[in-house]
C-alpha cells in the first residue's frame, strides 16, 4: 500500500496559463520589423545588407559573452540580441563604417543591457543607448546620408562601409559624383524643414523615397509592422497613439499660430528624421512596465 | 520662439542646458540625494527655492555693484548671498517641517557649496538679464534640477531590485545611469539654433 498515487492534484492559482513567452513575444517583434529590413536592403543595396549583418551578429556573440562571464545560461535563444542588432542597424545611416557599427553594437549590449543585469532589467533601449553613444562620439559618420535607389547599389559598397577600423572614412563627394545620382541633396527631410524651408510632400514620406537612416524612410512600411504588432496584441495601441498623438497635437497649435517658420502637423505624423519612427514602434515594447 | 522670449529661457534652462545633465553643474546632491524618490523630489524644491532667493539677490547686488564700479567683488558677494539664503531655508525647514529637515541632512547645508547655484547667479549676470528673465531663469534652472533629480530617483528605485552584477553594484552603475541619461539629454541641443 505504499504507493504513491496522485489521485488528486493540488496547485496554487493562477489556474489559466497564456502561452506567451519571452521567446514568442520577440519572435513576433523580429517578424514586425522584417518588412522594413528587406525594404531597406532594397533601397540601400549592399551596405544596408552588411550594416544589418555586422550589427545582430556583434549583438548576438556580446549577449554570449557577457552571459558566458557572469555564469549564466545563454539568452542568445530568446531572440532579443536580435532584435537590439536589427534596431540599431535599421538607426543608423545606410553608409556607416562598419568598423563603428560593430562598437555601438557592443556598447549597446555591454553598457546597456549586460551591465544592467541581462534581458528584463535594462531601464534604457539597449539599441537607442548603442544609437546615443555613436551620436556623441562619431557626429560626422552618423550624419552622412547616402542616396536611396542608387544604380550599383547590389554590385558595391558605399565607401564609407568599408573604413578600416580606427580610420577617417573618405570623403563621400567624390563616390557620390561616380555613382551618378541625380538631385541628391544629402540632407533628411527633417534637415530640409529646418534649415532650408523645404517641405517634403507626404507621398514621398510615405513611399520612403527620401534620404535617410537604413530604416526610417518607408513610414507605410513601419505602420504596416507596428499595426501587426498591434494586432497581435503584443504592444499596447494606447503607446503609439499617444505619442504620434501628442506630436500631431504640439506641432498643430504651433503651425496654427505662424504656419510659415513651422511645418504642418502633417509633415510631424510621418516622422522623418532618425529620432522617431525606427526605434520607437517596437521600442516601445520594452517600456510596458 | 526667439531666443530671448521668457518661453525660450525657461526651456533652455531646464531641458537644453539642463545644469546636472548638459553642464554637469550640481553632481554632489544628484548622485548623493537620489537614492529615493521621495527625498530626490524634495531635495529638488529646496535647490528651486534656493535658486530663486539666490537669484533675486545676485540681480540687485549686481546692479548695485555695477553702480559703485565695484564689480571685482561679484564673486564672494553672490557666495555670501547663496550662503545666507541657505541658511534661511535651513532654518525655516527646521521649524516647519523637521522630518524634511532630518531626511535632507547633510545635504542642505551642501547647497551652500552647490556649483550650481552660483554658476546661476554667473550665467545670468554674464547673460545680461533683467529682472523678470533672472526669474524665469531661476525657475528653469531649478524645474531642470529637480526633474534630473526625479528621474534618476526613479531609476535608481527601479534599480535596487535588480539582479546586478558586482562589478556595477552602487556607484559603478549610478554613474553609468547618469552617463546615459546626459547623452539622452545631448538629443535637445539642437533645439536651441
Amino acid at each position: 500500500m505504499s504507493k504513491n498515487v496522485h489521485l488528486l492534484e493540488l496547485q496554487t492559482s493562477p489556474h489559466l496559463h497564456k502561452t506567451s513567452s519571452v521567446e514568442h513575444l520577440m519572435r513576433q517583434v523580429i517578424y514586425a520589423l522584417m518588412p522594413v529590413c528587406l525594404f531597406s536592403v532594397w533601397q540601400f543595396g549592399l551596405s544596408a545588407l552588411a550594416l544589418l549583418l555586422t550589427c545582430t551578429i556583434v549583438c548576438m556573440a556580446t549577449e554570449h559573452f557577457f552571459c558566458y562571464m557572469a555564469k549564466k545560461p545563454s539568452t542568445l535563444p530568446d531572440g532579443s540580441a536580435i532584435i537590439t542588432g536589427l534596431l540599431l542597424a535599421l538607426t543608423l545611416p545606410p553608409g556607416f563604417p562598419l568598423w563603428i557599427a560593430a562598437l555601438g553594437a557592443f556598447i549597446a549590449i555591454a553598457l546597456g543591457k549586460a551591465l544592467f543585469g541581462g534581458i528584463g532589467f535594462n531601464v534604457f533601449n539597449p539599441a537607442l543607448v548603442g544609437r546615443a553613444f555613436l551620436q556623441a562620439s562619431f557626429t560626422g559618420s552618423i550624419t552622412t546620408w547616402t542616396p536611396a535607389f542608387s544604380p550599383n547599389r547590389f554590385a558595391e559598397f558605399v565607401p564609407s562601409s568599408l573604413a578600416l577600423p580606427f580610420c577617417k572614412p573618405g570623403a563621400i563627394d567624390t563616390w557620390l559624383a561616380s555613382a551618378s545620382v541625380d538631385g541628391f541633396s544629402g540632407a533628411t527631410p527633417l534637415a530640409l524643414q529646418k534649415f532650408d524651408h523645404v517641405s517634403t510632400s507626404i507621398g514621398q514620406l510615405l513611399l520612403g523615397t527620401t534620404a535617410g537612416s537604413t530604416g526610417e524612410s518607408c513610414a507605410l512600411i513601419l505602420m504596416a509592422g507596428g499595426a501587426y504588432l498591434i494586432i497581435r496584441k503584443i504592444m499596447d495601441w494606447r503607446i503609439p497613439a499617444a505619442v504620434l498623438g501628442s506630436a500631431f497635437v504640439v506641432s498643430g497649435v504651433f503651425y496654427l499660430i505662424d504656419s510659415s517658420a513651422y511645418p504642418s502637423p502633417f509633415f510631424i505624423l510621418f516622422p522623418a528624421d532618425s529620432c522617431s519612427v525606427p526605434s520607437s514602434w517596437p521600442a516601445t515594447w520594452w517600456v510596458r512596465p | 520662439m526667439s531666443d530671448d522670449s521668457l518661453g525660450f529661457i525657461f526651456l533652455n534652462a531646464c531641458i537644453i542646458n539642463n545644469f546636472v545633465l548638459s553642464s554637469f553643474l550640481g553632481i554632489c546632491p544628484f548622485l548623493g540625494v537620489s537614492g529615493k524618490y521621495e527625498t530626490a523630489s524634495r531635495m529638488g524644491f529646496a535647490v528651486m527655492f534656493v535658486m530663486l532667493v539666490s537669484s533675486v539677490c545676485a540681480y540687485f547686488i549686481n546692479t548695485l555693484l555695477v553702480q559703485l564700479d565695484m564689480e571685482y567683488l561679484r564673486l564672494i558677494c553672490y557666495i555670501a548671498v547663496i550662503a545666507s539664503s541657505v541658511q534661511l531655508v535651513e532654518m525655516v525647514m527646521k521649524k516647519y517641517s523637521p522630518a524634511l529637515f532630518r531626511s535632507l541632512g547633510i545635504f542642505l547645508p551642501l547647497i551652500t557649496t552647490n556649483c550650481a547655484i552660483l554658476g546661476l547667479a554667473l550665467f545670468q549676470t554674464a547673460k545680461g538679464y533683467n529682472f523678470l528673465e533672472c526669474v524665469v531663469y531661476a525657475l528653469g534652472a531649478g524645474s531642470g534640477f529637480t526633474l534630473a533629480l526625479v528621474i534618476m530617483s526613479g531609476l535608481r528605485e527601479q534599480l535596487s531590485l535588480h539582479d546586478v552584477p558586482s562589478i556595477a553594484k552602487g556607484a559603478g552603475l549610478t554613474l553609468m545611469v547618469a552617463g546615459i541619461l546626459s547623452l539622452a539629454f545631448m538629443g535637445f541641443a539642437g533645439l536651441g539654433s
